[in-house]
Parts: C-alpha cells; sequence; structure tokens
C-alpha cells in the first residue's frame, strides 16, 4: 500500500527550543480518502500540518508529494502543486468583499496553468465557487465584505480558498471549531462532495462525533507522537489513546 | 417627564452597487455626483499654476514632489503593508542618477528625468529587496538607514561630487514646464494607482497586508508581489528625485535628507491614510503651510506639530476619509 500514497510524512521531527512540538511521525495519506487527526491541545496538529505546507522547517524528516521531495520548498510553491490548507486562525482579506478573496489564489501559477494562461471572468468563477459552498447569492452574501461576515461564513472562505486552487489535498486545519451543529450539518455535503470529486481531505479536529462521521481513518497524536492509527471505533477503544485524550474516567465515546 | 432621544442614523448612498468598482448610473444627477469630486480635483491642480505669483509658483513645484512622494508612501502603507520610510533613498536615487546624466554626458533633462526615473526605481527596488521579508516598524527602520548610508558613503569616498554636490545642471525650460510636469505625473499617478488597487494586482497586496501567509498558501510568492509594489512606489519618488535636481540645478548629499522620508506621513496622517487623494492634498496643504509659517523662525516646527498633533487627536481619520464620508453618506438624526 505504500506505493499508492498521495503523501507521505517520514520520521517528521521538529522542536521550538526545548519545547518538542513533532517527534519523529509517520503517515501516508492515500488518495480519495479522508484522515482525521486528533489529539489533546498542544499535541502538535497544527505544526504538522506547518511541516507539511512548508511555513515550518522540520529539523528532520522529510515530506513526499506523489514520490517527490516538497521539504525545504517555500509554502507557495508547495501549494501551486495542488496541496493546499486552511488556517485554524482565519483573518480574511478583510478589507475585501468575499468573492475578491478568491480573486488571490485565482491568480496562482496552478490556476492560470489549468486555465491555460486565460483566466477570464474571475468574479464570475470567484461567485460560482462560493456559491458552491454556501452563499447565497441572492441574499448579497459573496459581495459583503469579509469583515463582517459571521464565523460560518469565514469557515467556508477559508474552504473556497484552498477550493479555489484546484487542490489534490486539502489539510483543514479545525474547520468546525466554534460552529454549531447546524452549521456543521451544512459544511459536511460540502466536504463529502469533495471527496467524491476526488480530492484527498486531512481534518484535525477536536469535534470527534462530526468528524468520525466524515473519516475512513484516524490518527491520535500525543506530546509530538503518534499515539495510535485506525479506524475510528477501534482507535476509541484503545486505553492509551482514552488516557491521553479524554481522561481516564470517560467510557462512552466517539461517534 | 418625556425625554425625547434622538440618534444620528447614516445611510449609504445607492450608487455603489456591490463592489468598489461597479456603479448602476441612471441619472445624470448620479453622473455628476461621481464626476463632480474627479473634476475638481483635476482642474483645481491645474489651475493653481495660474492663479500663484512666482514665489508660491516655486513652492508649488516643491509640494508636487512632497505629494508624489505621499502618494507612494500611501500606497505602500495601506495596500501593502510596507511602512517605508526610503522616501529620501528615491529622492536621491533619482536625483543623483538624472544629475549625473547630465552633468558627465550632457544629456538634456527631458531625457534624463525618465531615464533616472526607471534605473533609480531598479536600484531603489534592488536595495530593498533582501529587507522585504521584514513587516511593519522593522521595514520601516531598515528602509530609514539606506539613505543615511548613502550619504556617508558618497562623504566618505568623495565621488558624485562629496559634499559640495555638483551645481549648475541643466534646468527646465520655464516655470510653466516645471509646474505642469510635476502636477501632470501626479494626475496620472494618482488615478493609475487608484485603479491598479483594484485590479487583480492589487487585490493581492492588499491580501498581503490583509494575511500574508493565506496569500503564501494560496500559491502565491508574496515576495514577487512586494518587489513589483516597491518598484512602483520607487518609480514616483524616482521621478520625484530626478525633477527636484533639475528645478534646481543643482545635487548634493541634501537629496538623502529626512524630510523625503518624514513629511510624506504627515502629510498621510492629515491627508487620510489609504484614500491616496487625502495625502496628495495633505502634501498641499503642508508645504506651503511651513512655509508660511517660516516667519515664526525657530517656532515654525512647534506650530508645525500642534497642527499634525490636532489633526490626530480630531480627525484621526484624516481630511480625505472624513470629507469622503459626509460625501458618500446621508446623515440625519431619527427620534429613538
Amino acid at each position: 500500500m505504500d506505493g499508492e500514497a498521495l503523501l507521505q510524512v517520514k520520521n517528521i521531527s521538529k522542536s521550538f527550543g526545548g519545547v518538542k512540538a513533532v517527534m519523529d511521525v509517520n503517515l501516508s495519506l492515500f488518495k480519495g480518502e479522508i484522515l482525521g487527526i486528533i489529539g489533546p491541545n498542544g499535541s502538535g496538529k497544527t505544526t504538522l500540518v506547518n511541516l507539511i505546507t512548508g511555513f515550518v522547517r522540520p529539523d528532520s524528516g522529510e515530506v513526499l508529494f506523489k514520490g517527490k521531495k516538497i521539504t525545504g520548498i517555500q509554502p507557495h510553491k508547495i501549494a501551486n502543486l495542488g496541496l493546499t490548507r486552511t488556517f485554524q486562525i482565519m483573518r480574511p482579506y478583510h478589507s475585501l468583499s468575499a468573492f475578491k478573496n478568491l480573486i488571490v489564489p485565482l491568480n496562482s501559477p496552478r490556476v492560470r496553468r489549468s486555465r491555460g494562461g486565460r483566466l477570464g471572468d474571475r468574479d464570475a468563477v470567484a461567485i460560482d465557487i462560493l456559491e458552491e459552498i454556501g452563499f447565497q447569492r441572492d441574499a448579497y452574501v459573496p459581495y459583503k465584505t469579509a469583515s463582517s461576515l459571521p464565523l460560518g461564513y469565514l469557515k467556508r472562505l477559508e474552504l473556497a480558498r484552498c477550493i479555489a486552487m484546484g487542490p489534490e489535498i486539502i489539510i483543514c486545519d479545525e474547520i468546525f471549531s466554534g460552529l454549531s451543529m447546524a452549521e456543521i450539518a451544512t459544511m459536511v455535503p460540502v466536504l463529502e462532495k469533495l471527496e467524491m470529486e476526488g480530492v484527498t481531505i486531512m481534518m484535525i479536529e477536536h469535534r470527534l462525533r462530526e468528524l468520525f462521521r466524515l473519516v475512513n481513518r484516524v490518527i491520535v497524536m500525543n506530546f509530538g507522537e503518534k499515539l495510535a492509527e485506525g479506524i475510528p471505533e477501534e482507535v476509541m477503544k484503545k486505553q492509551d489513546v482514552r488516557k491521553a485524550y479524554l481522561g481516564t474516567e470517560v467510557d462512552n465515546v466517539g461517534g | 417627564m418625556v425625554i425625547e432621544e434622538t440618534r444620528r442614523k447614516r445611510l449609504d448612498r445607492g450608487i455603489k452597487v456591490r463592489t468598489e468598482t461597479l456603479y448602476a448610473l441612471s441619472t445624470w444627477r448620479e453622473m455628476a455626483y461621481l464626476i463632480v469630486p474627479r473634476t475638481v480635483l483635476i482642474l483645481g491642480l491645474l489651475l493653481l499654476p495660474l492663479i500663484l505669483d512666482m514665489y508660491w509658483q516655486r513652492v508649488l513645484c516643491t509640494a508636487g514632489i512632497y505629494a508624489i512622494l505621499a502618494l507612494a508612501f500611501d500606497f505602500l502603507a495601506a495596500y501593502v503593508g510596507l511602512v517605508c520610510l526610503g522616501g529620501a533613498l528615491f529622492i536621491g536615487a533619482g536625483g543623483y542618477i538624472s544629475g549625473l546624466l547630465n552633468a558627465y554626458l550632457g544629456w538634456p533633462p527631458l531625457l534624463c528625468i525618465p531615464i533616472a526615473t526607471l534605473a533609480g526605481a531598479v536600484i531603489s527596488t534592488f536595495v530593498l529587496l533582501p529587507c522585504l521579508r521584514l513587516r511593519g516598524i522593522y521595514f520601516a527602520i531598515v528602509s530609514f538607514m539606506f539613505p543615511l548610508f548613502a550619504v556617508h558613503i558618497i562623504v566618505a569616498l568623495n565621488v558624485f561630487g562629496g559634499t559640495e554636490g555638483i551645481s549648475a545642471l541643466a534646468i527646465l525650460p520655464n516655470i510653466w514646464v516645471e509646474q505642469y510636469l510635476i502636477l501632470g505625473m501626479i494626475i496620472v499617478s494618482l488615478f493609475a494607482i487608484r485603479r491598479l488597487v483594484n485590479e487583480d494586482i492589487g487585490l493581492i497586496l492588499r491580501g498581503i497586508k490583509d494575511n500574508d501567509q493565506a496569500v503564501r498558501a494560496s500559491g502565491i510568492s508574496i515576495t514577487a508581489y512586494k518587489t513589483k509594489a516597491v518598484f512602483i512606489a520607487s518609480l514616483m519618488g524616482c521621478f520625484g528625485g530626478a525633477y527636484l535636481s533639475h528645478l534646481y540645478g543643482w545635487l548634493g548629499i541634501s537629496l538623502f535628507a529626512m524630510d523625503f522620508s518624514i513629511l510624506p506621513i504627515a502629510a498621510c496622517v492629515m491627508g487620510g491614510m489609504g484614500s491616496l487623494v487625502g495625502p496628495v492634498l495633505g502634501a498641499f496643504i503642508l508645504t506651503p503651510m511651513s512655509e508660511a509659517l517660516r516667519g515664526f523662525g525657530q517656532l515654525r516646527v512647534v506650530l508645525y506639530c500642534l497642527i499634525l498633533i490636532g489633526f490626530i487627536v480630531y480627525k484621526p481619520e484624516g481630511l480625505m476619509n472624513y470629507l469622503q464620508r459626509k460625501y458618500h453618506q446621508f446623515e440625519y438624526w431619527e427620534r429613538v
């Protein structure tokens, strides 16, 4: 199965000063799957995303995308390969209206190349993407300034920024956090649709119940190390996972 | 007892549709609403030389240089997020190149100025390139250093006229060419930049200001775009410098004077950051005011500062942002 992996992380480590944020982590991401990454706060999940997408350089280890090494490459070049990410802390381009936010990824070399150098009507493309992801065009939501959008729309905008790139992989960093059950319920179909279109998704999440409905496989991290890996139900039965992630006293968890 | 309370209500005029670039105009009234402010600005600038006497005409030329610098500063600060104190670098680079071409090769000013604008901008951008990774105040400090460097290099090596400078350069044909050259350039740059910030490249630059990490995650090299922005700003600054050396027919180390880095900021504070036209007007108010206050001797600086502090305290948004708000919105008192 190793040969088919779209993305491979090999023995990657990173410390900040004395803090070992990520230690010797291995993982593979296969084409078309949704992989969940869970773990308590500070367990190195976001650092792992930063390492994969080139925002932080690893101390050791490497990341392979389609068998090619991408460690040490600048983030924008990695994004242009089709490996995109959302940010946990959303800061949209707040002075621009929502659809103008997407003009930035639509100008990337990757999109230019896929359109044969001609960009065409970017505004229309941007609005179409937003509408598909749940911005009601009739209510003029795509035209509102990003700074005036509520949290749910900001999360969608983050995802839309990735979708606009025409990506192969989207890494979602806590895309459900802070959302109501109803808002999550409308986000789930968007992710499922992406999966059906063949986009590979890696989700970092604290909302386990919602996550477990989506993912095929889950990886648990604790103190920068990979603690367990497997299908959600089995992983959550493991004693050390419960102890690390949920505390010892909990006896009924997960989806 | 009945207390009547009122509150102020603001309503946008329905001229703009959805975005900054789309307008729905149906009547002459609405068209006039958009055209009049622009016409007043252009005609105002173009008619200004006709009503001034010789002395104030010279002041106008100097004010024009500060205006173009202020525009460049505002563009970088409000639309790219680079606080650039390199105004003196731009003026110095443009001024020295243009002056030297004229002094050593004998080329006429109207040929030297465009060459110096382009060459100066390339050099300034190249010099600032390593610091583009810095943000905010750090970039400001480093960009502030380069003019000081340049002065020390020129003095230490005693090149390009050393401390004395080079005088008796060719000057522009007459006072009318001098005035309309700078005024024309200001109008062209102003409208070009206003257009640019709403084009794709402008949107990306504004994206870099708001969140550069997201721009990188969108597959766009922020260094490449910042370089383009700095190049555009230095084009404006270097033109100002080249023009200045032929305005006085002289080049020297005072082309790297701190005034060129600092006064544009004051003009931006007064005129309103991010409005682009504000800083231009700010420069056209501040420079003559500084001249008019010359009679107060040393007190001039104090008065100057008081006016600035007044603006910062009472109208922090600046003149133009205030006026634009008043112009684009209805305001009325509503009974609660």
